[in-house]
């Protein structure tokens, strides 16, 4: 397996979600986060005033610049160039992994500090820096954790989501071989000292990208802790690794971006320390590194340029709300996803940039299609619709489950044809004798096993509505009010609006 | 006027009384309500699972059993969501695209129908009991159903109603989602039935049949005697008194 091959974590989204589901410190670390971001975001977006319209405003710049994409990259990659920055494209995972380690040998690199950073995550280049000898130092607070664990972000923005203080203590006592009170404040100044260390002995600082600003050649950094600050202004090489899709046209759209992402991601009205990177340190500079590079990375995103039910999900801008908003992710967490990016946009994410290989497509039945993720998500992404979207892909390509295909066959029977629904009906009100004991079902069998396992079905009663309607509809009919003129009139109203194409009265936005 | 009924399969075979609570209640203000009787599902669950061919199949019938109806009443807003996406299942399809279009437009839900067109939010109900509402994700977020069941019952007399925590949350049902993931739903379902016994309410309220029957079979395993009604039902039972 190449260095860059998405890992799957064993067994399906079921069997992980299982997992998850037993594990009442997840569960509770969880819940108790996303509520608290959730929260702070639907308070922020309250306080705004406007928050639709921005939306929408926002929406409307991800759409420009990524129906316009090659345009605007090499814009980019143009005046990033002028700048003095190496600007790279990697089609592949693994040309960025090989574009990352190369720079690296020649800088002769012995450790690299990094920022948060999701695109490093999907290119597992921690590994791939270790498996060359050099040593990948996270300095995010949560990634910290997550590295010091051995394990994966559970969250785009929260990596370490599904631990408690109380785990995290026992994993920073270890590391520090001696025993830290689990006091957040404690803890922080513990990583803090060590990581200082580390940033000055560090050869590479490695980063992420949230936006890179089409007419200057810049690149945008949103964080709270000041270590992307310290990884972009001490060592001597910056690599900056981004999704080609981190692209806006300019400085003023940024101000959009700056007011979507914080309040989405964590209810903040701006974000701690938000840097703007534009080239390498000049002559009067006082800080920053000596050489700069940026590696544009595709790995599948170019898959959804073109695709009408996917190209949207190029406008992500990595907030994190769509899991904050989620009642899955609340009780499965991050893991149980299986890939790099977990939750609603994970579920679709993951899929599309393998190609919507039927293996990955499994993650878009874990969704109830509440649509929780579309009303959070800060540019409108309809995820609801596309995790629907990959189940028929799945389904057209063959992939479909073996008994759900007769099933559903079965039900388009029944369904098609009013008589065999009729048919059907009755059949269960009589079929029903078996195994109905006072008015409702309890068996833990056959297709009620799931659903039996957590609840009492009703039985069916003796009359469907279809049966009743023959009497109703003449008592009805006998006992009715005459309609009003004016109710008339409102109603013939709206149906003449209608032929003209009006009409409206909500529905999908 | 032609203003029928889409009962619901749901409604149709197991809740036989929402229709009813429907239709005595709509005639009170002249509405008598038509039932093409060659109606069955609106292929959701077909649709949600990826199996569109046949969401197609059965879609077609009640685009047929529709045709010459000028208003289309159904008490449930994920139902008349799944109308909403007809136009998308037959974008290839001219001749069926153009019907999924005009259905589309003359579906509402049924507090919509109630509160939009014959401009009613006082039905005169009374109902002097503790009530809590869960509304269903496709009604309220994706049809935008927020407001109408909120005015129909500020006016209902003697109801008191409580908020329900986290009542936005979904209860966990998702069609075949409650099978295929029937360990997820139940642990969503099992929290949403903590926040309704949280509530202390004596009814829970609701717009779809789907969330409720999920729900209310939940409280059921766990013995836990709160009543579960359709709104449909709360507000006719409320003026028979």
């Amino acid at each position: 397996m190449s260095a860059g091959k998405a890992v799957v974590r064993p067994g399906t989204v079921k069997e992980r979600a299982d997992l998850a589901l037993n594990d009442d410190f997840l569960r509770k670390a969880v819940r108790f986060t996303t509520e608290r971001l959730r929260g702070g975001k639907q308070k922020a977006a309250a306080e705004h005033g406007n928050w639709d319209e921005w939306r929408e405003r926002g929406r409307q710049i991800r759409l420009h610049t990524i129906a316009h994409l090659d345009y605007y990259l090499n814009l980019f990659a143009d005046n990033a160039r002028a700048n003095g920055v190496h600007v790279h494209f990697a089609e592949t995972d693994a040309e960025a992994v090989k574009l990352s380690l190369a720079i690296a040998e020649r800088r002769q690199a012995k450790t690299v500090v990094k920022s948060k950073s999701m695109v490093t995550e999907e290119l597992h280049l921690n590994a791939a820096l270790d498996s060359i000898g050099v040593e990948a130092i996270e300095t995010d607070l949560g990634e910290y954790i997550i590295q010091l664990a051995g394990e994966t972000p559970s969250h785009i923005i929260i990596p370490a989501i599904h631990k408690n203080r109380y785990q995290i203590a026992e994993l920073l006592s270890a590391d520090a071989g001696e025993e830290l009170l689990p006091d957040t404040t404690i803890l922080a100044g513990y990583v803090r000292k060590k990581l200082r260390e580390k940033f000055l002995e560090a050869d590479i600082g490695m980063t992420g990208c949230n936006f890179a600003i089409a007419e200057t050649g810049s690149m945008v950094l949103f964080e709270n802790e000041g270590n992307a600050r310290m990884v972009t202004t001490v060592p001597k090489t910056q690599i900056t690794l981004m999704g080609m899709e981190r692209i806006i046209p300019s400085w003023e759209d940024l101000e959009v971006m700056a007011t979507l992402l914080p309040r989405s991601a964590t209810g903040q009205k701006l974000t701690v320390y938000m840097s703007g990177i534009t080239g390498p340190r000049r002559e009067a500079d006082q800080d920053g590194p000596e050489e700069m590079h940026i590696i544009i990375v595709d790995n599948g995103r170019s898959l959804q340029l073109g695709d009408p039910e996917f190209q949207e999900l190029l406008n992500c801008i990595r907030c994190g709300a769509c899991l904050n908003a989620c009642p899955v992710y609340r009780h499965i967490g991050g893991h149980a996803y299986g890939g790099t990016y977990s939750g609603p946009i994970g579920a679709v994410l993951t899929p599309a940039l393998q190609k919507n290989v039927a293996e990955w497509d499994d993650i878009a039945n874990a969704s109830s299609l509440c649509g929780a993720c579309y009303e959070a998500c800060p540019v409108k992404i309809p995820l609801h619709d596309m995790l629907v979207y990959l189940r028929r892909r799945k389904v057209e390509s063959g992939h479909g489950n073996r008994m759900e295909s007769a099933g559903m066959k079965g039900f388009a029977a029944v369904a098609g044809k009013a008589t065999w629904f009729k048919g059907a009906i009755k059949l269960g009100q009589l079929g029903q004798k078996l195994v109905v004991r006072n008015g409702c079902i309890r068996i833990k069998a056959g297709p009620l096993k799931g659903w039996n396992s957590y609840r009492v079905t009703p039985s069916l009663p003796k009359q469907s509505f279809r049966d009743k309607w023959k009497t109703l509809s003449g008592e009805v009919q006998a006992e009715a009010m005459p309609l009003s003129a004016e109710t008339r009139s409102r109603m013939e109203q709206l149906v003449r609006e209608r032929e003209k194409g009006g009409g409206g009265h909500g529905g999908h936005a | 006027m032609k203003v029928s009924l889409f009962i619901t399969c749901l409604s149709d075979a197991i809740y036989p009384r929402v229709g009813e609570a429907m239709v005595r209640l709509l005639a009170k203000y002249g509405v008598t309500l038509d039932f093409p009787d060659v109606q069955t599902c609106c292929g959701q669950p077909a649709y949600n699972s990826g199996y569109w061919k046949e969401a197609r199949e059965t879609a077609k019938t009640i685009l047929h059993a529709f045709e010459d109806s000028d208003f289309v009443i159904s008490p449930s807003g994920s139902c008349t969501g799944m109308i909403h996406h007809y136009p998308k299942l037959f974008e290839k399809e001219p001749e069926w695209l153009d019907r999924a279009e005009r259905l589309k437009r003359k579906s509402y839900e049924f507090t919509q129908f109630l509160v939009q067109v014959l401009g009613v939010t006082d039905v005169g109900a009374v109902f002097p009991h503790k009530v809590t509402y869960h509304p269903s994700c496709h009604g309220s977020r994706l049809l935008g159903v927020k407001a109408e069941p909120m005015e129909l019952m500020r006016h209902v007399k003697g109801m008191e109603l409580v908020p329900l925590p986290f009542a936005e949350d979904c209860c966990g049902f998702g069609g075949t989602f409650a099978v295929k993931m029937a360990d997820i739903s139940g642990a969503m379902v099992a929290e949403k039935t903590d926040h309704v016994l949280e509530t202390d309410a004596e009814v829970l309220v609701g717009l779809d049949m789907a969330c409720l029957m999920n729900i209310a079979g939940h409280l059921r395993y766990r013995n836990e005697p709160v009543r579960v009604m359709h709104l449909a039902e709360l507000l006719y039972e409320g003026v028979s008194r």
